[in-house]
């Protein structure tokens, strides 16, 4: 039995030598470069995607997770990075993805039927490496499934990106990764706005025997609120990311933040020559 | 001028060593023929010592233990043989294919870029046993002179000019390789010897042995004189192996096709080339057994002879390893049905990528890697499921399809003199204001549910799937998209944008009943065609 601290502290290190270099040692954590994510106000509160660490996004269905990930997708690849999307419920989009202005060309598409083959296809993309932005995409997934995944699996995918230039976003509907994610942040679906055309431009639009209803409606976006839940970026990185960008920003505390943002509609339907509105709309 | 000649000695054992590495440093014995003729026409000096003769009949070599058998394979003797001119070819351009054992290389004007004639030779015998070869090598002026030296001298042999005849002297004459009857004649004369076969007389030769002694008499000088015959260039990579007993499992299969990888990489390596395709042959043998067909159903279709796979490469490649993880990778996917009784694998020769990375760049994937990774995905979840999306040429909702995923290097420069950052030029390009717009995304429901509407003068009021029923309170549509009516994947769709409450949605998410099934935006349309209604997928 070791007498003193000292005398246990080199028998640990005895015990650890030549696999752990200096256990006692601090490691002062690196300072993590942050990446936008494509829309200003997470690039706000969160100060963006840390590379080398784990985002979590998470929140029901409708609360704009998706829309965060094409924003983020459409960011990286405009800059010539390599994505990879893996698709636990092969959900993704990629015409309207394209839309949003994702280069597909740069983006790997992983699309899975389980969870298991989800986690197995991140885990051969993390250890690869060379990849600039890899999404685990579990929105879909059961909570109860995504709960009783082994700790383990969170821990190997912190430890495979760090050090590296990889952003690794797990999207999900509730958060697993406990203390293994850099960045936990919670989204919530707020109001649907719909626009209405006005009865004046309608009564213009008469063509031939087709007659417009009395008013047409659109989807128009989507208000999505956002909420940091947790925060290792350093708070320094957070401010010099935020320069140029907002002079009163807010200040390093990590908890108790919030946003709200806007995803508009894709206003595709009145640039395809071919989609003929037929009727109106209504209100039930 | 100068000639270098390379001999393989016991060639057809060589050969089957090549193949088969596992029996260097064993004995070994070659059979040739067809049953019950078979016959011993090759061995090593450990059979030798062992007992066994060339000459000897399979019974007669079948009582020796301790000494690996084969068969004699022309395909791996071709193989060797190619290999052996493609070798010659990375010395010299000028090249003679002699005999399936033997090629002669013209060295004229080669010492400015090899250097001597020794460095020449060290040189060739050093690619040979790259090769798995152990060789002869001989340098001569004249071109006869270096073939008979290096089949009749072990190693590598120098001979000056002036000392052609001296040094050919203490050969024997069956070096000069004389038809049978003349060998005969010669040693009942006593002549055994290159130097007695010289020291006599040409026209009394000629009298008695015609115009073949006085061949042999010259060549015995090392005083003829010939041209070199070019051998075409034909630069074919391919391995071949046929195996005694034939393969079932994919494990030793892969252990021989890393044997020939290997072989097919050295030989591109030496062309300063690398694989941009890999094709297989697999020759099959026996069907693996099947279950019976039940009665009245159809026999099944007879089994395929051949296995073929072809494994294009986004960039040409040359390691051995990482191609064979890709192959196996590949025939895991596809296993053949049957047993393998014969392997062949060519290789598309390219030009190796050249790559060169930037102090600014940030590092992109490697190419290799990145192959393998893909293979692997491919192997997990579907070669159709793994890859880039590319949208199509058609108004069709959601077409798509999938492509290698082949990602542009990053080529972002940053200049040093303006103080450029990474993180500056990143931030000043992601600034761009065109690309800071949210937009809805649609999350899709791969195959479509399909739902139950209840209308209320055309409008819908009411949804079911999946065993739910909600409330639709709010909704845009419906927008009409057709097409591809002349063809028989027509389409005509009514789609609508709504806003789904589920009559117990706020249950639902607190017990986490079933997670897909919750309030939201939802599109839905209605297939004209199938006079259905089907939920597209849900706005997130």
């Amino acid at each position: 039995m070791p007498r003193n601290f000292a005398q246990l502290r080199s028998q640990v290190e005895g015990a650890l030598a030549g696999r752990v270099a200096a256990p006692f040692e601090y490691r002062e954590r690196r300072a993590t470069e942050n990446t936008s994510t494509g829309i200003d106000e997470i690039d706000l509160l969160t100060g963006g995607f840390p590379r080398g660490a784990l985002t979590e996004i998470f929140g029901p269905a409708c609360s704009g997770r998706t829309s965060l990930l094409v924003s983020a997708l459409g960011m990286r690849t405009a800059q010539a990075e390599a994505c990879a999307l893996i698709d636990a419920c092969d959900a993704f989009d990629p015409c309207q993805a394209e839309a949003a202005g994702v280069e597909l060309k740069q983006l790997l598409w992983v699309r899975c039927r389980n969870i298991n083959h989800a986690l197995r296809a991140t885990d051969l993309l993390l250890q690869g490496g060379g990849f600039s932005f890899v999404c685990l995409d579990l929105s879909d997934v059961p909570r109860k499934t995504v709960r009783q995944l082994p700790l383990d699996a969170w821990f190997r995918f912190r430890r495979a990106v760090e050090n590296t230039q990889t952003i690794l976003v797990i999207i999900e509907q509730e958060p697993n990764a406990k203390t293994c994610a850099s960045l936990v942040l919670k989204l919530e679906g707020g109001l649907v706005h719909w626009s209405t055309a006005q009865p004046r431009e309608i009564s213009e639009a008469r063509t031939g025997d087709f007659a417009w209803p009395s008013f047409v409606r659109l989807l128009d976006g989507l208000d999505v609120h956002a909420g940091v839940v947790r925060s290792r970026i350093n708070p320094v990185s957070r401010m010099e990311f935020r320069e140029g960008r907002i002079s009163s920003a807010t200040s390093g505390s990590s908890n108790s933040l919030e946003t709200i943002f806007r995803a508009n509609a894709m206003p595709w339907r009145f640039t395809d020559a071919r989609v003929e509105p037929k009727l109106g709309s209504f209100e039930g | 001028m100068a000639f270098a000649s390379i001999y393989v000695p016991d060639f057809i054992l060589q050969a089957v060593l090549c193949a088969e590495p596992a029996l260097r440093g064993r004995a070994v014995a070659l059979w040739d023929g067809t049953p019950p003729l078979r016959s011993v026409v090759a061995v090593n000096d450990s059979a030798t010592q062992a007992g066994i003769e060339i000459g000897m009949t399979e019974p007669q070599a079948a009582q020796f233990c301790g000494v690996e058998k084969r068969n004699r394979s022309r395909t791996c003797e071709e193989s060797l043989h190619i290999a052996l001119l493609q070798m010659g070819r990375t010395i010299s351009p000028r090249i003679e294919d002699t005999t399936l054992d033997t090629i002669v290389l013209d060295l004229t004007g080669l010492h400015r870029f090899w250097g001597s004639q020794e460095k020449i030779a060290r040189e060739l015998a050093r690619r040979a046993a790259e090769l798995g070869l152990a060789v002869n090598v001989a340098i001569a002026a004249n071109i006869d002179v270096a073939l008979h030296a290096a089949r009749g001298f072990p190693g590598i042999t120098f001979i000056p000019r002036g000392e052609e005849s001296k040094r050919l002297g203490r050969l024997p004459v069956r070096t000069l390789s004389p038809s049978v009857e003349i060998l005969e004649t010669l040693e009942r004369w006593g002549v055994s010897r290159c130097e007695e076969l010289a020291a006599l007389p040409v026209l009394q030769l000629s009298e008695r042995l015609g115009q073949e002694g006085v061949r042999l008499h010259e060549l015995a000088r090392g005083a003829s004189v010939r041209s070199l015959v070019l051998a075409e260039s034909e630069m074919r990579f391919e391995e071949e192996i046929e195996l005694e007993d034939a393969v079932e499992e994919l494990e030793p299969l892969a252990f021989l096709l890393g044997r020939l990888l290997d072989q097919l990489c050295v030989r591109l390596q030496a062309h300063a080339l690398a694989a941009a395709a890999i094709h297989l042959r697999l020759t099959l043998g026996d069907a693996f057994e099947k279950e019976p067909p039940i009665r009245g159903e159809a026999p099944a279709a007879e089994a395929p002879k051949n296995y073929e796979k072809t494994m294009r490469l986004p960039v040409p490649m040359r390691d051995s390893k990482l191609l064979l993880n890709l192959l196996r990778l590949q025939l895991q996917a596809d296993p053949p049905q049957a047993t393998i009784r014969k392997i062949a694998l060519a290789a598309e020769a390219a030009r190796h990528r050249a790559a060169q990375n930037g102090l600014f760049r940030r590092n992109s994937i490697d190419p290799e890697k990145l192959e393998l990774i893909i293979a692997r995905l491919a192997n997990l979840v579907g070669s159709l499921n793994v890859g880039s999306p590319e949208t199509m040429d058609t108004h069709r909702p959601g077409a798509f399809r999938m492509k290698r995923f082949a990602p542009t290097p990053n080529e972002m420069k940053f200049r040093r003199k303006t103080g450029h950052t990474i993180a500056a030029a990143n931030r000043k390009a992601e600034d761009e204001p065109k690309l800071r717009r949210a937009t809805v995304a649609l999350r899709n429901f791969r195959p479509e549910w399909l739902a139950k509407i209840e209308l209320r003068e055309e409008r819908p009021l009411h949804i079911s799937f999946r065993g739910m029923r909600g409330r639709i309170v709010a909704a845009s549509g419906p927008w009409r998209t057709a097409g591809d009516w002349w063809q028989e994947e027509a389409w005509h769709h009514d789609e609508w944008d709504i806003y789904i409450r589920f009559d117990s949605g706020a249950l639902f998410l607190e017990r986490d009943l079933p997670g897909e099934v919750q309030d939201g935006l939802y599109r839905i349309y209605y297939d004209g065609l199938r006079r259905s209604w089907f939920v597209r997928g849900r706005y997130d």
